[in-house]
């Protein structure tokens, strides 16, 4: 008798442990809208936020001149008009009316000074190159962007330092948001408060819980075309995407952009038509710089393409990423218009070992191949796989040593790469801040540019992209980037691998789920059922 | 015993300032910038570059940046996170999480592991203690990750019974789950370590003469096997309250429980030396502070053992 006593004083403590799980499994705002997000890397500054986890946040609180729809195509959001007659004088007028959600009037000014302050050198805001283009930037001293001019409380003039066909393209970016006057009484302070103009705002003073979430409600003021079709949404930060499809599955989260990599032979079984895949506008590489030896000059081109041609993209999509990624056709994205997946000279990214055979040969005759060739990665982004993949087909098509070269870090693979320290070739990738073709491009290849990690150099292509940049049109300006990409196609600044896919998936409670061109979902038309 | 107390205490001062000159120096000396890994595979602007490195004091020698940090942590200020929040606030939202999930593991053990541990003891070789040594091996020999994912599955997204990640709250309903995950592997050795102390005690001459002196059998299982039989496992378990305060990053990331383990993870990858440092400074203070509470545990316990003058 007194035996069974413990027993069932552990049997009774069991039973209540089972209850209170049971208990509390339920609770929670049940009116937002859950979306997996990730801790901001800085303060919620238009200006200084370069990253997702803090771009999706301040693409809900804000609208900027434009916003993109789902294919991409600019819309004007606060924006009336923005026209130029030589792509260098740009004049904004925009629509009035508009608030923050503090009171204040968003005018002319309030774009103006957001991007003075952004431009400034001493603010040491991370998105200062956007506002390169502007006539008195300056990468040594503080100066004033004099290209800008407030006309009226509606109307301000953009002077460009050169022309820029795509101009309007690019103010759909968060850099180029408008900013009230609060955030320059008190930066620190605002960077955890944002007040903004767009379909949503804070749901109270400190909603941005530090590596927990933020919640962001309807912006009952909003004016423009991406009216919440929901009450808010409360963006939750992960610490590994495994927990958030873990959520996602048990209906614990509503919208989830991204599939973890071990649940992408499963995910469309796991959600049937509740799981999304579409195309990305997310370009991956990787760049064997000229100055490493063999790799300068026409032996360069030569092995460049041999080393494209011994690939298999499409045997290597399959094996690695359950087929999802699309093997690339040129350097830019399906998603962006003007895409053209038959470039001339195309036929270098396909698998041909017989011609890859017999490219490298010739170049062996301008100079004997000696070393073995090796591709950089950083370990602690889930590159090991494919890069080690890569290097087995090049070693098999080639007969030459071949191998991944991985670095702990993301940080220490960029400072080698960035300050040109770098022996061998190495992993780049590119995602789009605003859908056009030239940011593809231009930021990448262009002598000198910020983003050439290879020290790319070629005068046509400079042309080229200068006579884009002066174009007449979106349209006419995609053929001049076109054909720079010709010569890309035989020089391989970049060894183009594949395009990346979107993946997601959404609970049962939602419809509606739509995701944009840039793998982010429109979260403002999700509905809860 | 104060004296004893204080000296501990000061011993705890060189260990302090050791520790965190080693922490400091290895995240100083982790490969590669953090300042640009800031800006992804953009463009770095040079000159903003340099202002971010001054501005967290990355462009100081080693000795220089520490000696600002140490400083600061002497005025109350742990530095700020790149994202701007003082590291300070960071410390105290997480510890109370990592707390609460570190007491309710704790409670698990001690009623689960003591409980099967002593039924297991009494009943030495019958049916129920080989199968708690079966299970206990079980759960021994798996990674906790493995166990963790398994009851994710198997509790969260099949049965339903809890949410398989805590939310931002993290209340103590919601930590059941991963803090049972948390205990199951110290159980299995708490179960083993009870076990073996009591049959040990069972066969003492004062257990015979407790019986002989007519004593029920319930009393003499209560006041002198259970209680002589606890001294190594109370050791054990706060020793190990001190390793779940510190050590669950594996158990936290995979419930996505806003705690010490998944913030000090995510501030490594991001090189955020101040963050890295603090939290790990605050970690080695409570494993002095928890070591000293053992010691005089044992005293307690065990009226054999003197702290001395």
């Amino acid at each position: 008798m007194r035996r069974i006593t413990l027993a069932a004083g552990i049997a009774a403590v069991a039973t209540a442990v089972a209850l209170t799980l049971t208990g509390c499994a339920s609770g929670g705002n049940n009116n937002l809208i859950t979306t997996n997000g990730s801790e901001p890397q800085n303060p919620l500054v238009t200006t200084n936020t370069n990253e997702t986890g803090g771009g999706l946040i301040l693409d809900s609180i804000y609208a900027g001149l434009v916003y993109y729809d789902a294919k991409g195509a600019p819309v004007n959001e606060m924006a009336e008009s923005i026209t130029s007659s030589d792509n260098t004088n740009w004049d904004i007028k925009i629509k009035s009316g508009w608030k923050f959600t503090n009171g204040e009037e968003v005018t002319a000014q309030s774009f103006v000074d957001a991007w003075q302050y952004g431009a400034k050198l001493s603010n040491a805001q991370l998105n200062s190159y956007y506002f390169d283009i502007i006539e008195g930037f300056s990468y040594e001293e503080d100066t004033t962007l004099t290209g800008l001019n407030v006309v009226s409380p509606t109307e301000f003039t953009v002077t460009l330092a050169a022309p820029q066909s795509d101009f309007p393209l690019r103010l759909g970016y968060s850099g180029f948001y408008p900013l009230p006057k609060a955030f320059f009484d008190d930066p620190v302070a605002f960077g955890e408060n944002p007040i903004g103009n767009g379909p949503y705002m804070l749901q109270e003073q400190g909603a941005w819980k530090h590596n927990v979430d933020i919640k962001l409600v309807k912006n009952p003021d909003y004016q423009g075309g991406r009216k919440p079709a929901n009450g808010g949404i409360d963006i939750v930060f992960y610490a590994t995407m495994e927990a958030a499809y873990a959520d996602l599955q048990a209906d614990n989260l509503d919208v989830m952009a991204g599939i973890p990599d071990s649940a992408l032979k499963t995910f469309k079984t796991d959600l049937g038509d509740r799981a999304v895949s579409q195309g990305a506008a997310i370009f991956q590489s990787f760049t064997i710089p000229e100055r490493l030896a063999h790799f300068s000059g026409d032996e360069g081109f030569l092995r460049r393409q041999a080393i494209s041609m011994s690939m298999n993209r499409q045997e290597m999509i399959d094996a690695i990423f359950d087929g999802t990624r699309q093997p690339a056709r040129d350097f830019t994205s399906p998603v962006i218009n003007g895409w053209r997946g038959d470039l001339p000279g195309a036929d270098v990214l396909d698998y041909n070992a017989a011609k890859a055979k017999e490219l490298w040969a010739q170049a062996d005759k301008i100079s004997p191949w000696s070393g073995s060739f090796q591709i950089a990665y950083n370990a602690d982004g889930g590159h090991q796989g494919w890069v080690d993949a890569v290097a087995n087909q090049i070693k098999n098509t080639l007969g030459i040593d071949a191998s991944g070269a991985p670095y702990p870090t993301f940080a220490e693979l960029r400072t080698a790469v960035t300050d040109k320290t770098i022996a061998t070739a190495f992993r780049t990738g590119w995602q789009a801040d605003y859908p056009a073709l030239a940011n593809f491009l231009i930021p990448l290849y262009q002598t000198d540019a910020g983003a050439n990690d290879g020290g790319y150099s070629n005068a046509d292509v400079d042309a080229l992209f200068t006579q884009g940049d002066e174009a007449k049109s979106v349209d006419e300006a995609n053929t001049f980037y076109q054909k720079a990409q010709e010569i890309l196609l035989q020089q391989l600044p970049a060894v183009p691998l594949w395009y990346g896919i979107t993946d997601g998936g959404y609970s049962t409670k939602v419809k509606n789920v739509e995701f944009g061109w840039n793998s982010v979902p429109l979260l403002y038309n999700v509905v809860k059922n | 015993m104060f004296g004893y107390i204080v000296r501990r205490l000061l011993q705890a001062i060189p260990v302090f300032l050791g520790t965190t000159l080693l922490i400091y120096y290895m995240v100083f000396a982790m490969p590669g910038d953090p300042i640009v890994a800031l800006f992804g595979d953009k463009a770095v602007n040079p000159a903003v570059l340099e202002q971010l490195r001054a501005r967290y004091h990355l462009d100081q020698p080693f000795i220089v940046q520490y000696l600002i940090y140490i400083g600061g942590i002497l005025r109350g200020d742990f530095g700020t996170s790149f994202s701007g929040q003082p590291v300070g606030t960071i410390l105290a939202q997480t510890f109370p999480v990592t707390i609460r999930l570190a007491t309710l593991a704790l409670l698990f053990e001690m009623i689960v592991g003591v409980g099967v541990g002593l039924i297991s003891g009494l009943r030495k070789g019958k049916f129920f203690d080989a199968s708690a040594l079966a299970v206990s091996l079980i759960f021994l020999s798996l990674p906790i990750f493995v166990i963790a994912f398994v009851f994710q599955f198997f509790f969260a997204i099949k049965l339903g019974w809890a949410k398989p990640t805590v939310s931002g709250e993290a209340g103590w309903g919601e930590l059941i789950l991963p803090a049972i995950v948390l205990a199951t592997i110290s159980i299995a050795y708490i179960i083993r370590l009870t076990r073996a102390s009591v049959i040990e005690t069972a066969d003492q001459d004062f257990v015979r003469t407790a019986y002989s002196k007519g004593l029920s059998r319930r009393r003499v299982i209560q006041v002198h096997i259970l209680r002589n039989s606890l001294i190594p496992v109370v050791t054990f378990l706060a020793v190990d309250f001190g390793v779940l305060l510190v050590g669950a990053t594996v158990t936290e990331g995979i419930f996505n429980v806003p705690g010490v383990g998944r913030t000090l993870y995510q501030a490594i990858i991001r090189g955020e030396g101040p963050t890295v440092v603090s939290f790990v400074t605050v970690m080695v203070l409570i494993y002095l502070v928890v070591n000293l509470l053992t010691d005089l545990l044992y005293a307690a316990l065990d009226p054999r053992i003197r702290y001395g003058k």
